[in-house]
């Protein structure tokens, strides 16, 4: 197939966290504006616009429209993007696609989410139902922890992982996202504090969960030509997507130490990009509770099959380490605002590669400059793993 | 929530009318005391949950086969923090089991203890009709 190349060429991040103080049109503005200045680009400069947002804990049923409208890019081919928590990832599908295929020469992207106008057990629900409604929640009433409980309690049972190793997990997220100002939870924690902490759906207790955030990020991407025409110095390529999905009926499952898509996703990535797993040297996976951490270090063959939990009691996935994780603190401490996360990913990665990551502490060392992106939706209803390279 | 001033959007309640027609086999089912699985006529292939039309190889010709229930834990969990529409239930126990028959299934497990719950531990599936008429089923630990 014969395809263009595709940079990712500005980025913009919101402050992540309780966000009452914006509307979801604002908050999106906040990382529209900073994506547009790094890129060198205006608003009228986009022919074309992908929006990443669930919706449904806020007012706008159409977000996309309102934050074009906002942000002075009505006119912009145009629409919102949905897959669960891999919302973000897709959006960026989108645009790259649209740009590899000689569509267009220039897209923005932006994930946001407003988890926060509906109260927590609200939220809960809405996610709980997001799966299979009828066999999973209607009279089971199955949450999201819950979802990723199972799977702990599997992957435990199968492997010997312990809530130690899984409270470690938290632990290490929380002490990135302490470094990161825009990170929601800025606070380091114990292996204690998680073990301590009351029950969600055991085993997950609360520090083993992401928080419910508000936030925005946003991405311009570029065809090879336009990065020529712009100047653009550091351009960091997207040199792999792989993108998969699974049953949303979990009953209908092989097993649950692991997930498919995953797999499925990361080798068409590497393939794509050329690259196998020990070349990536910086990477993002979806950590939305601490047990999915574990089980992406081993469906992304960073580690064997059942040996997740001995990487991060190795500090392997720690800056220094074979494979540094979730430097900015991860869905866990930095916060999961569900169609903002797949972008944020990208912003990191993008400013990982850049070597311009504030403090320098949390940045990774790079002699090759490749990083992964892992964004999963739902437990595995949607996978996205894609490759980044300066 | 937040002391940030905010407007309070006008209030909308949502329920769906759930169509059961085609499975209506299973339903009727659960009140005989009975849980069905379909097996598709053509393939073979059987579900639980049941459905009406085989997404393997498109034949909507399915059978209604009854299962033992009989089954083994595969995953469980201990719902603690229950979302909004649960609130009026205590805690309760999610686990999926593995059947005789080959597929698995997901339900609460009652009748046991929370520190009793275990994976490998033999259950039954069987059906029951909640206090406000909803039909479901769950998990009973079968005795060794």
């Amino acid at each position: 197939m014969k395809t263009r190349r595709v940079a990712i060429i500005g980025v913009g991040h919101s402050k992540f966290g309780e966000r009452q103080d914006v509307n979801v049109k604002e908050l999106a503005f906040e990382s529209i504006k900073e994506a547009l200045n790094d890129a060198g680009v205006t608003p009228k400069d986009i022919p074309y616009l992908s929006v990443g947002s669930i919706g449904v804990w806020y007012e706008e049923p159409l977000p996309a429209v309102a934050i074009a409208e906002y942000s002075g890019m009505s006119g912009a081919g145009l629409y919102k993007v949905e897959a669960a928590c891999a919302t973000g990832s897709a959006a960026i599908h989108t645009a790259y696609s649209a740009i590899a295929s000689g569509y267009v020469d220039l897209a923005l992207v932006v994930g946001v989410e407003k988890m926060r106008e509906v109260d927590t057990l609200t939220a809960m629900e809405l996610m709980g139902r997001a799966g299979s409604y009828l066999w999973e929640f209607e009279n089971f009433g199955l949450t999201f922890p819950g979802y990723y409980a199972l799977y702990a309690t599997a992957h435990m049972n199968r492997f010997g992982s312990t809530e130690e190793d899984l409270a470690l997990v938290a632990v290490k997220a929380h002490g990135y996202g302490a470094m990161n100002p825009l990170a929601h939870l800025r606070r380091e924690i114990s292996v204690e504090d998680v073990l301590s902490s009351h029950v969600i759906a055991w085993p997950l207790k609360l520090y083993d969960c992401c928080p419910i955030s508000d936030g925005s990020a946003a991405a311009v991407l570029a065809s090879e030509e336009k990065v020529r025409e712009l100047g653009i110095d550091t351009p960091v390529w997207i040199t792999g997507i792989g993108m998969s999905s699974g049953t949303g009926t979990l009953s209908y499952r092989e097993d649950y130490v692991g997930l498919e898509a995953t797999v499925k996703a990361s080798k068409q990535a590497y393939r794509m990009a050329g690259v196998t797993p020990s070349d990536v040297e910086v990477a993002e996976v979806h950590d939305c509770f601490t047990i999915a951490e574990i089980l992406a270090y081993e469906d992304l063959g960073f580690c064997g099959k059942g040996e997740g939990h001995k990487l991060v009691r190795e500090g392997q996935t720690e800056v220094g380490g074979k494979i540094p994780v979730n430097l900015d603190g991860g869905l866990k401490s930095k916060g999961h605002p569900i169609g903002a996360t797949g972008v944020s990913m990208m912003v990191e990665l993008t400013k990982q590669l850049r070597e311009e990551v504030e403090p320098r502490s949390r940045q990774a060392p790079l002699k090759k400059y490749i990083a992964l992106a892992h964004n999963v939706g739902g437990t595995g209803h949607y996978c996205y793993v894609t490759i980044l390279r300066r | 929530m937040s002391e940030m001033p905010t407007i309070r959007s006008r209030k909308l309640e949502i329920t769906y009318n759930i169509p059961i027609s085609r499975t209506l086999k299973f339903w009727e089912g659960l009140k005989e005391g009975k849980i069905y699985a379909s097996k598709c006529r053509k393939c073979g292939k059987l579900y639980f949950p049941p459905v009406a039309d085989c997404g393997n190889c498109y034949s909507s010709d399915m059978d209604w086969v009854e299962l033992s229930g009989e089954g083994e834990v595969e995953a469980f969990t201990h719902i603690i923090v229950r979302p909004v529409s649960f609130q009026e239930h205590p805690p309760y126990t999610v686990a999926i089991a593995r059947l005789k028959e080959g597929v698995k299934a997901l339900a609460w497990i009652t009748g046991v203890k929370k520190k009793d719950v275990r994976i490998g531990m033999k259950v039954k599936l069987v059906p029951r009709i909640t206090e406000d008429g909803r039909l479901t089923y769950e998990f009973k630990p079968m005795r060794e």
